[in-house]
């Protein structure tokens, strides 16, 4: 029985021919990531372990990211902790607050990560980086200051569940209502502690925002990372751009799968996820009574360039609905300067509009948008939890960019219709 | 090793932004953020919960954000054990990691009452129910994980392969 794309990527990273699903293996790292939040305790534990060197200070990358430019005092001490020890031990890849991005957004873009790596980040949406066909997951702070010291993880070679995908999506849908659908047909445990692959025909329509932002949610549905296979956008998005060379893997013709699931991008509709948990979705259109508070468009999962391009072209030109708090924040300072000179900005703020610099602020509810009792917010954010974005009385409404935006105008949950 | 107390029950998908909020992630102190562990969902667990008492809960527990923090203001706050129907795989990862016992048991995890009163062998991974006097068996965990979790977490497991090399 042949692999697949993880785990092949994982063979190869513990020096094996073969890894077998259930099997635990320990593997080399290609980049250890940690942010703000989940850093500061890797820093106490590699410290209260006697470590004194990182493996290597090019493989580590340290984002301030979650509560910057800091929110508070305490939130100030813990990006002071990171920046310190990104100091004194060299961590090459070290973002603070000018440089900094939403990190599942920035490492991307800036060519940290590439195809064909094993990476992880303490923060569960290092996902991400499967649609550029790397293997990473999110672990906790323990298990990155161990990758910092030792440039290893352990892992259980995970199965796998096939998304076969075919046709080419409406115009008024985006990646995100692909795995609001998959997430709605599967569960928030549909594919808990197993690899999603995704694969077909279909895949060489969606652009590696799409990808980007339908891996970024993967362990929303429980899974230990999500993959697409490298194709000539992948190439083409990687060329010049990534400081590593990429290596292309692909899954085995006959490489086993816990089971097929077939999506056609035709019938896809903007579907939203109602609180208070990601599964619970509904296509837009039949939630047109939602009456709404806020509206946020941003996160690691829609802040990036064509993420501002759907609001653009929704926003320009128009006023949002009275009464509507809108908050746009671009997840990386190369995607806020491209806004600021496309006349993005100007066209956010003469609508009525907020526009933050980077940070993952509301989407967890730390600063920047914080819901009241009481309080709607349709966001373009990655989970619905319970006091996700505030009050534990608030709610929040996952979304894509387009249906995000023509909600803003209506003051109510809109699909999207193309004029 | 074992626990023996009372029991907290919960219901499937228990986020790891209801263990811990975010909003409270300002600090890594973790005496300090025990002190809201559960809080949008019980605001009672901390005034209640005693060392050794046991959370019982049903699919996929600590699903969500990768925060460390959610495993261990359970444990900070006295939490002997946790037993779910599953974990969502970063929790169940991190619990090991830093020494919070946790066992899968669907039976368990069923049957068991808010208020029972509980013995979790975690050797055996038997668990006794003093209230109702039923017994359940859990599954045993690979040798890989019993040898980090006997080390005392990951990091105390990686000191102890670097001296024997």
């Amino acid at each position: 029985m042949g692999m697949t794309m993880t785990q092949k990527i994982l063979a190869a990273h513990a020096g094996l021919d073969k890894v077998v699903p259930g099997q635990l293996i320990n593997a080399s790292l290609d980049i250890v990531l940690g942010n703000d939040i989940t850093t500061p305790v890797a820093v106490n534990e590699f410290k209260k372990a006697g470590f004194t060197e990182v493996f290597d200070k090019d493989r580590i990358a340290i984002v301030l990211d979650h509560f910057v430019p800091n929110k508070d005092i305490k939130a100030a001490e813990q990006s002071k902790t990171c920046r310190e020890f990104a100091c004194s031990h060299c961590v090459s890849h070290f973002y603070d607050v000018g440089k900094m991005g939403i990190e599942h957004a920035l490492l991307p873009e800036q060519g940290v990560v590439t195809a064909g790596d094993c990476i992880i980040g303490a923060d569960s949406h290092t996902c991400t980086y499967g649609a550029l066909g790397a293997f990473a997951t999110g672990v906790g702070s323990t298990d990155m200051a161990a990758g910092m010291a030792t440039g290893m993880a352990w892992f259980k070679v995970p199965a796998a569940i096939k998304f076969n995908l075919t046709g080419k999506l409406p115009s008024n849908c985006s990646g995100k209502d692909v795995i609001l659908t998959i997430i709605g047909m599967i569960g928030v445990d549909g594919a808990l502690y197993k690899s999603m692959e995704f694969s077909g025909e279909g895949v060489s329509s969606l652009s590696i925002d799409d990808r980007l932002c339908i891996c970024n949610m993967a362990i929303e549905a429980g899974a230990k990372n999500g993959i697409f296979p490298v194709d000539e956008k992948t190439k083409e998005y990687m060329e010049g751009r990534c400081e590593r060379t990429p290596v292309i893997y692909e899954a085995d013709e006959d490489a086993e799968y816990e089971k097929t699931i077939d999506i056609d991008l035709c019938s896809i509709l903007p579907t939203v996820a109602c609180p208070h948990l990601p599964e619970n979705t509904k296509p837009a259109k039949e939630l047109s009574h939602i009456k709404i508070d806020q509206v946020v468009i941003g996160s690691c999962t829609n802040g990036r360039m064509e993420d501002m391009e759907a609001a653009y072209k929704i926003l320009n030109g128009k006023k949002v609905a009275d009464g509507i708090r809108v908050i746009i924040i671009p997840a990386t300072m190369q995607i806020m300067r491209e806004c600021i000179e496309r006349g993005y900005v100007t066209a956010f703020m003469d609508a009525g509009a907020v526009v933050s610099t980077p940070t993952c602020g509301p989407c967890l509810g730390g600063y920047m948008g914080i819901l009241a009792a009481g309080e709607k917010c349709v966001a373009t954010t990655n989970r619905n939890f319970v006091g996700r974005m505030g009050h534990v009385e608030s709610e929040v409404y996952l979304a894509s960019p387009y249906t995000a935006a023509a909600s803003a105008l209506t003051g109510y949950i809109t699909e999207y219709k193309e004029a | 090793m074992n626990t023996q107390g009372k029991v907290f029950k919960y219901p499937d998908n228990v986020d790891t932004d209801v263990i811990i909020p975010a909003r409270y992630l300002n600090t890594p102190d973790a005496k300090e953020l025990a002190q809201h562990c559960m809080e949008d969902i019980d605001k009672n667990f901390v005034k209640e919960v005693k060392d050794g008492d046991v959370i019982v809960a049903g699919w996929n527990f600590g699903c969500g954000s990768s925060r460390e923090h959610a495993p261990l203001v359970i444990k900070t706050c006295g939490t002997g054990c946790v037993i779910a129907k599953s974990f969502a795989r970063i929790f169940y990862r991190n619990a090991i990691n830093i020494g919070l016992p946790i066992l899968e048991c669907v039976e368990a995890a069923e049957e068991i009452q808010v208020g029972d009163e509980v013995k979790v062998d975690f050797d055996t991974g038997k668990i006794s129910n003093l209230t109702s006097g039923k017994e359940y068996m859990a599954q045993p965990f690979p040798p890989f994980i019993q040898n980090i979790i006997k080390a005392g977490g990951l990091l105390a497991s990686l000191k102890g392969e670097s001296k024997n090399e």
